[in-house]
C-alpha cells in the first residue's frame, strides 16, 4: 500500500504538486491500481530474462558526420522565456 | 591514531568525435549559444537518439588501453532527474550493462609498480551549461554541450594518498591524449574528475564513510582538495566527530572543501533501460580491429626509449608525457644519432622555451630537423656547446635553421691553425710578463692565455685547438 | 454517394479516369466537416488552406500523369505526429502552442505519396486514455451515438473516418489506441509490428510499445496505407530492416487451410453478450471461408493489464520529464524559483490522467520498488511474448474480440481509472509482444453500435492480417451503414 507520505515523495520526484483535497483521492486511486498490479506476484519469474524491447534489434549506428544544426533562432523559437541567445529560467534557490 | 587514506576517482572525458553521441550536431567548443543544437539534443517531443559508432570505438580504445574486459553486449539506461541543463529530463548513460569492466593501470609508487583497478568504463551524454545571473533571479541555459559524448572511467578505491590519486589521474590523462580520443583540457572541462575519499584506522578492513569531492579543475587542485579533505576527516575523527556521506565542493580561492548538501536532492535516479536505444554487441573481430588501431601507449614507449636509446628512465618519462614530444624527440634522434644529446636539448632548452610561453611542441618554432642539424654541428666541431646555447635561442626566436644563424652572425669556429697561431703569437708578444711567469712555473696562467685568445677571436676559436696550440707555443 | 464517403481505391479510380479532381475531393471533405464537426469534434486543428493548396498541387501532378499512391487523398493526422510549422499539441495544455521544426517520418512519407492533410485529430492527452475524454481540447463524440465515446486514444482519427470527415487517418497504438477506437467506430484499424513503421516524430508515450498505424474504411485501403507507411528509418534505432511486401497483393486472397487460434482466455465473463454473439457469427464466416478454428491458450493473458500498467507509465514518466517549461510549450506564470516553476508548470500543464500515470510510473521506478514492479513486469512481459510465440506455432492467426463492450457513455468511466483501463484488456497484449493486430467491423448491436473483431499474427505478418481481414470482409457481407448525423 502506498501511503500519503509516499505519494508526496513521488509527486516531488515527478515535479508535480498535489493539493490536500486531491491527495486522498489520488492515494486511493493509486492503491486500487497497485493492488491490481500486485497480482504479478502470483507468478514465479526466477531466471526469466527481463524484456525491454519487443523486437531484437542490435547495433543501430550513425556515422560521425556533422549535419547543419537548426540554428539558435530556431532552437529558441518555442521557448516560453528566451533572452538573447539563451533559454531563461528562474534561478535555483539553494 | 594512524590513519590510512582511501581514494577512488570517477573521471569524465569528452570524446573528440565530430558529432554528438546521439545526433549529428557538431561537438565544437565555443559556438554561439544554442547554435550546435537540433530537435534531438534539444529534447523536443517525438525525436529519437541514434548512436554515433565512433563513440563506441573511442570508448573501446580506452577500454583496451586500460586492460579492461569489453562486454559482449552492453546497453543504455536513462538516469532521470530534473535540471535546466538536461533537456530531456534524463541523461542517457549506461548502468547495469557498461561497455567495459575489470581493467587496471600501473603507477610508479616509490619505484614500485602499483596496480590501480578500473571498475568500469561506460559511455554517456554530457549536459548543457547553466549560467547564473549574479544580479537577477535568473539563470541562462546553453545547450551546445548537451549530448557531447563522454566516457566515465570509474576506479577501484585503490589509491592510498592524494599523490597517488594525482598520479593516477595523470596516467589516465596521458593515455586518453595518446589515443587522440580526448583533448584532455581540464580548464574547458573536457577532462573532469570527482573523487571519493575516506580514511580508516590503519589495519582496519572496512572502509570509512566517504565524501565525494567535486569542482577540481586541475591536477594540482585534485591533489590539494584531497589533501585538505584527508586532514579535515582526520581532525573530525580525532575530535570525536563523524564523517558524513555527502558531496563537497572544492573552493579554490579559500582552499577548502564545502558541503553542498543543501543543494542536493535525495538521489533517486530511477534508472531503467532506454527503450529508444538497442543493445551494442561487440564481437571479437571488432575488438581486434580496434586493438590494431591502438598507438604505442606511454608506458610501452617509456620502456622502449630506455632500451633502444639508452637514455635514463627519468628522461624517458619526461619525453613520453606527450606523444607529440616523444615523436619530436624520435625525429631528432633519427637525424643526429645522439640520443642523449637530443634528450638533453629537448628536455632542457626546447621545453624551457615552450613552457615559458605555454606553447605546445606541435607549435615549436624549432623543427626537429633543425635541432638535429644543430646537434650534428656540435658533434663535428663546427660550433661549441656554448655557441649552441645562443644559437638555439635564436632558432626559437626566429625559426631559422642553425646554419643560417651561424652564417649571419659569423659564428663559425676558427679551426684554422695558421690564423690561430698568428693570434697566439700576438698575445704572447703583448704579455711578456705573464709569459715569463708561466714559463717560470705558474701553470695557472694557462687560463689567462685561453681567455685572451677567446677574447681576441670573439669566442669563435675552437677550444680544443686553442688548448693544443697554446700548450705547444707557450712551452716555447 | 458523395466523394468524401468513398474509399481510397474508389477515389483513385475516379482520379485516374479524370472523373474527379483532388480539389473536388478536398472540398467535399471540408463541406462535410462544416456540416458535422460541431457535433463530432474529431479535430483539434483543421488545415483547410494547406489542404486546398496541396490538392491544387495534386491536380497539377495528375495532369502531368504523375499519380502516386495517395495523390489527392485527404488524410487526417492524430495530433501526436509532428508536423513542421504546424502546432502539434498531443492533446495537452502543456504543448498547446508547440510548433515543431521537423516532420514525423510518416508525415514525410504520406506527403511524398501525394496525400492531402485535412487536419490534426483529437486524442486523449499524450495518448493516455481509452475514450478521448482526457484531451485538453474537449471530448470527441462517437458518430454512431453522440452520447458515447469514440474510443481512444486515437478517437479523433477514428471518428473522422467514420463520419466521413476524411478518407483515412493516422493513429498511434500503445495498448490498443488504434484497434479499440476502430472497433467502436466501425472501421478498420491496424497496429503494425513494433519497428515496422517509423516512430520518428511520434510524440512518445511508452517508447517500447508505441506504434503508428492507419484507420481506413475498408481492408484494401488499409493495405494501401501500409504500403506508404511501412519501412526502415535510419532516424530510429528500433526500426527494423526487414523487407516490405506489397500489402495490396494480400487483398482478395483466400484463407483456405489456415488455422485460426481462438484463445480461451479472451472469452471471459464480462464480455457483452452482443459482442460475444457477433464474434461467434464471425468465427462461422471464417470457417465457411476455409479457415479452421482451433482452441489455443495464452496462459499469461490475465497478467497483461498489470504488466502494461507498470511498463507504460514507467516509460511515460521518463518520456514526459521533458515537459518542464524551459524549451517549449506552456510555462506557469507564477514561479518563485526553479523548483516552483517545474512543479507549477507540470501541475497546471498536465491533466489528471497524465499525472496519475506519471505518478504510477515514477513510483514503479523509484528506489526500492524497481525490482518489485518494473523488473517483475519486464519478466512477465517476456512470458507473454513467449505465449504468443508458442501459440503461433499452432496456428496462422489468432482471433479475438477487439473490445469487451461496444462504445460506452461519455463520463461513464472517467472517475474509475481501473474500469477505464479494462476496456483495453484484449488489445494490450499485442503491444507487449510487439506483434501486429488489426480490428475489422463485425456487426452492430441492436441499438446500432459497431462491434469489432481483432486478428493477430506473428512479427512482420501484416500481410496475413490483411489477407484474412479482406477474406472476412468479403464473405461476411456486413451491411454497409453510415452513422446518421
Amino acid at each position: 500500500m502506498i501511503s500519503k507520505q509516499e505519494v508526496e515523495y513521488v509527486a516531488h520526484l515527478a515535479r508535480l504538486e498535489i493539493d490536500d483535497a486531491q491527495k486522498d483521492k489520488f492515494t486511493s486511486q493509486l492503491n486500487d491500481i497497485l493492488l491490481y498490479i500486485d497480482k504479478l506476484n502470483e507468478l514465479d519469474t526466477k531466471g526469466v530474462e527481463p524484456m525491454s524491447h519487443a523486437i531484437a534489434v542490435t547495433n543501430a549506428f550513425r556515422d560521425d558526420k556533422v549535419v547543419e544544426s537548426i540554428g539558435t533562432e530556431s532552437s529558441l523559437a518555442n521557448a516560453p522565456d528566451a533572452r538573447g541567445e539563451f533559454f531563461r529560467v528562474p534561478k535555483v534557490i539553494e | 591514531m594512524e590513519f590510512e587514506t582511501v581514494i577512488g576517482l570517477e573521471v569524465h572525458a569528452q570524446l573528440l568525435t565530430e558529432t554528438k553521441i546521439f545526433c549529428n550536431c557538431s561537438t565544437k567548443f565555443g559556438g554561439a549559444p544554442n547554435s550546435h543544437a537540433c530537435p534531438v539534443c534539444l529534447g523536443m517531443p517525438g525525436v529519437l537518439p541514434v548512436l554515433n559508432k565512433k563513440v563506441v570505438e573511442f570508448a573501446m580504445k580506452m577500454a583496451l588501453a586500460t586492460n579492461c574486459l569489453i562486454n559482449k553486449s552492453c546497453s543504455y539506461a536513462r538516469k532521470n532527474y530534473f535540471y535546466p541543463d538536461l533537456p530531456k529530463g534524463y541523461q542517457i548513460s549506461q548502468y547495469a550493462y557498461p561497455l567495459a569492466e575489470h581493467g587496471h593501470v600501473f603507477l610508479d609508487v616509490d619505484g614500485v609498480q602499483k596496480k590501480i583497478g578500473i571498475t568500469r568504463i561506460h559511455m554517456e551524454e554530457d549536459a548543457g551549461k547553466l549560467i547564473h545571473d549574479e544580479h537577477n533571479p535568473f539563470s541562462y541555459v546553453d545547450l551546445n554541450r548537451t549530448g557531447v559524448p563522454l566516457i566515465e572511467i570509474v576506479s577501484e578505491p585503490d589509491m592510498r594518498s592524494p599523490e597517488e590519486a594525482a598520479d593516477y589521474l595523470k596516467r589516465l590523462h596521458e593515455i586518453l591524449v595518446y589515443l587522440e580520443i580526448c583533448d584532455g583540457n581540464m580548464e574547458e572541462g573536457s577532462f573532469r574528475c570527482d573523487a571519493n575519499v575516506s580514511i580508516r584506522p590503519r589495519g582496519q578492513k572496512e572502509f570509512g564513510t566517504r565524501a565525494e569531492l567535486k569542482n577540481m579543475n586541475s591536477f594540482r587542485n585534485v591533489q590539494r582538495a584531497l589533501e585538505y579533505e584527508v586532514k579535515r576527516q582526520q581532525y573530525l575523527v580525532e575530535n570525536g566527530g563523524k564523517v558524513v556521506q555527502e558531496t563537497r565542493l572544492w573552493d579554490d580561492a579559500q582552499s577548502v572543501t564545502n558541503s553542498m548538501r543543501s543543494k542536493e536532492e535525495a538521489h533517486d535516479y530511477r534508472y531503467f533501460p532506454d527503450p529508444d536505444l538497442v543493445p551494442v554487441i561487440v564481437d571479437d573481430t571488432w575488438v581486434e580491429k580496434i586493438a590494431k588501431e591502438l598507438p604505442e601507449l606511454p608506458l610501452a614507449k617509456r620502456e622502449r626509449f630506455v632500451k633502444d636509446y639508452q637514455i635514463p628512465a627519468y628522461d624517458a618519462g619526461v619525453l613520453t608525457v606527450d606523444k607529440a614530444l616523444a615523436g619530436y624527440f624520435e625525429d631528432v634522434v633519427k637525424l643526429c644519432s645522439s640520443p642523449k644529446a637530443a634528450s638533453n636539448w629537448v628536455m632542457g632548452d626546447v621545453l624551457k622555451f615552450l613552457n615559458e610561453e605555454k606553447r605546445d611542441i606541435r607549435n615549436c618554432p624549432i623543427s626537429a630537423t633543425a635541432l638535429a642539424e644543430m646537434i650534428c654541428l656540435i658533434e663535428d666541431g663546427t660550433i661549441s656547446g656554448k655557441m649552441a646555447k645562443d644559437i638555439v635561442e635564436e632558432m626559437y626566436k626566429t625559426g631559422k635553421d642553425p646554419k643560417a644563424i651561424i652564417a649571419e652572425k659569423g659564428m663559425v669556429q676558427i679551426t684554422d691553425e695558421g690564423a690561430l697561431s698568428i693570434a697566439i703569437q700576438k698575445i704572447m708578444d703583448a704579455n711578456p710578463n705573464q709569459l715569463k711567469d708561466y714559463r717560470g712555473g705558474k701553470d695557472k696562467l694557462f687560463g689567462f692565455f685561453v681567455g685572451q685568445v677567446m677574447k681576441a677571436t670573439q669566442g669563435k676559436a675552437n677550444p680544443q685547438l686553442v688548448n693544443d696550440l697554446l700548450k705547444k707555443m707557450l712551452a716555447g | 454517394m458523395e466523394l468524401n464517403q468513398l474509399t481510397i481505391h474508389e477515389l483513385q479510380g475516379k482520379i485516374k479516369s479524370g472523373k474527379t479532381s483532388a480539389v473536388q475531393i478536398a472540398e467535399s471533405v471540408f463541406k462535410r466537416i462544416d456540416a458535422v464537426e460541431k457535433q463530432v469534434h474529431a479535430y483539434i486543428r483543421l488545415m483547410k488552406e494547406e489542404a486546398l493548396a496541396a490538392a491544387k498541387k495534386a491536380d497539377d501532378d495528375i495532369k502531368k500523369g504523375n499519380i502516386k499512391q495517395l495523390t489527392g487523398i485527404p488524410i487526417a493526422l492524430k495530433d501526436i505526429v509532428c508536423t513542421k510549422g504546424i502546432t502539434t499539441t498531443c492533446g495537452s495544455h502543456i504543448l498547446h502552442n508547440f510548433v515543431p521544426p521537423y516532420n514525423a517520418t510518416v508525415v514525410e512519407k504520406l506527403s511524398a505519396a501525394g496525400a492531402v492533410f485535412v487536419g490534426k485529430a483529437n486524442m486523449d492527452e499524450f495518448a493516455m486514455g481509452s475514450s478521448t475524454e482526457t484531451s485538453y481540447f474537449g471530448v470527441t463524440r462517437n458518430p454512431w451515438d453522440l452520447e458515447r465515446i469514440p474510443g481512444g486514444s486515437s478517437g479523433g482519427s477514428a471518428a473522422a473516418v467514420a463520419a466521413d470527415e476524411c478518407i483515412a487517418s493516422i493513429g498511434s497504438d500503445t495498448g490498443g489506441s488504434i484497434r479499440q477506437p476502430a472497433a467502436l467506430c466501425g472501421i478498420v484499424g491496424l497496429k503494425p509490428t513494433y519497428g515496422r513503421v517509423s516512430r520518428f516524430g511520434l510524440v512518445a508515450f511508452a517508447s517500447s510499445l508505441d506504434q503508428i498505424g492507419p484507420f481506413t474504411k475498408d481492408v484494401e485501403d488499409c493495405a494501401i496505407m501500409m504500403n506508404v507507411l511501412a519501412g526502415y528509418d535510419s532516424r530510429e534505432s528500433t526500426s527494423v530492416q526487414a523487407e516490405v511486401p506489397d500489402y495490396r497483393q494480400f487483398v482478395g486472397r483466400d484463407i483456405k487451410g489456415w488455422k485460426i487460434g481462438i484463445p480461451k482466455e479472451y472469452f471471459i465473463e464480462g464480455i457483452d453478450p452482443e459482442v460475444s454473439s457477433a464474434i461467434k457469427k464471425a468465427i462461422s464466416v471464417i470457417e465457411k471461408s476455409g479457415g479452421q478454428c482451433i482452441d489455443i491458450s495464452l496462459p499469461h493473458t490475465q497478467y497483461c493489464l498489470a504488466v502494461y500498467y507498470i511498463i507504460a507509465p514507467a516509460e511515460a514518466s521518463s518520456n514526459l520529464a521533458r515537459y518542464d517549461g524551459v524549451k517549449y510549450g506552456f510555462r506557469t506564470a507564477e514561479a518563485r524559483d526553479l523548483l516552483d516553476m517545474y512543479k507549477k508548470t507540470r501541475t497546471q500543464g498536465f491533466g489528471a490522467e497524465v499525472k496519475r500515470r506519471i505518478m504510477i510510473g515514477t513510483y514503479a521506478l523509484s528506489a526500492g520498488y524497481y525490482d518489485a514492479y518494473y523488473k517483475k513486469a519486464s519478466q512477465v512481459r517476456a512470458l507473454i511474448k513467449r505465449d504468443f510465440e508458442e501459440a503461433l506455432k499452432k496456428c496462422d492467426i489468432i482471433l479475438t474480440p477487439t473490445t469487451p463492450t461496444p462504445a460506452f457513455k461519455i463520463g461513464e468511466k472517467t472517475d474509475n481509472p481501473l474500469q477505464m483501463y479494462l476496456s483495453d484488456i484484449f488489445t494490450i497484449s499485442t503491444n507487449l509482444a510487439g506483434i501486429p493486430g488489426i480490428s475489422v467491423p463485425c456487426g452492430f448491436t441492436a441499438s446500432g453500435l459497431p462491434i469489432g473483431m481483432q486478428f493477430l499474427a506473428g512479427h512482420f505478418e501484416e500481410g496475413k492480417l490483411i489477407q484474412i481481414a479482406s477474406a472476412y470482409e468479403k464473405n461476411a457481407k456486413i451491411e454497409k451503414r453510415r452513422p446518421q448525423l
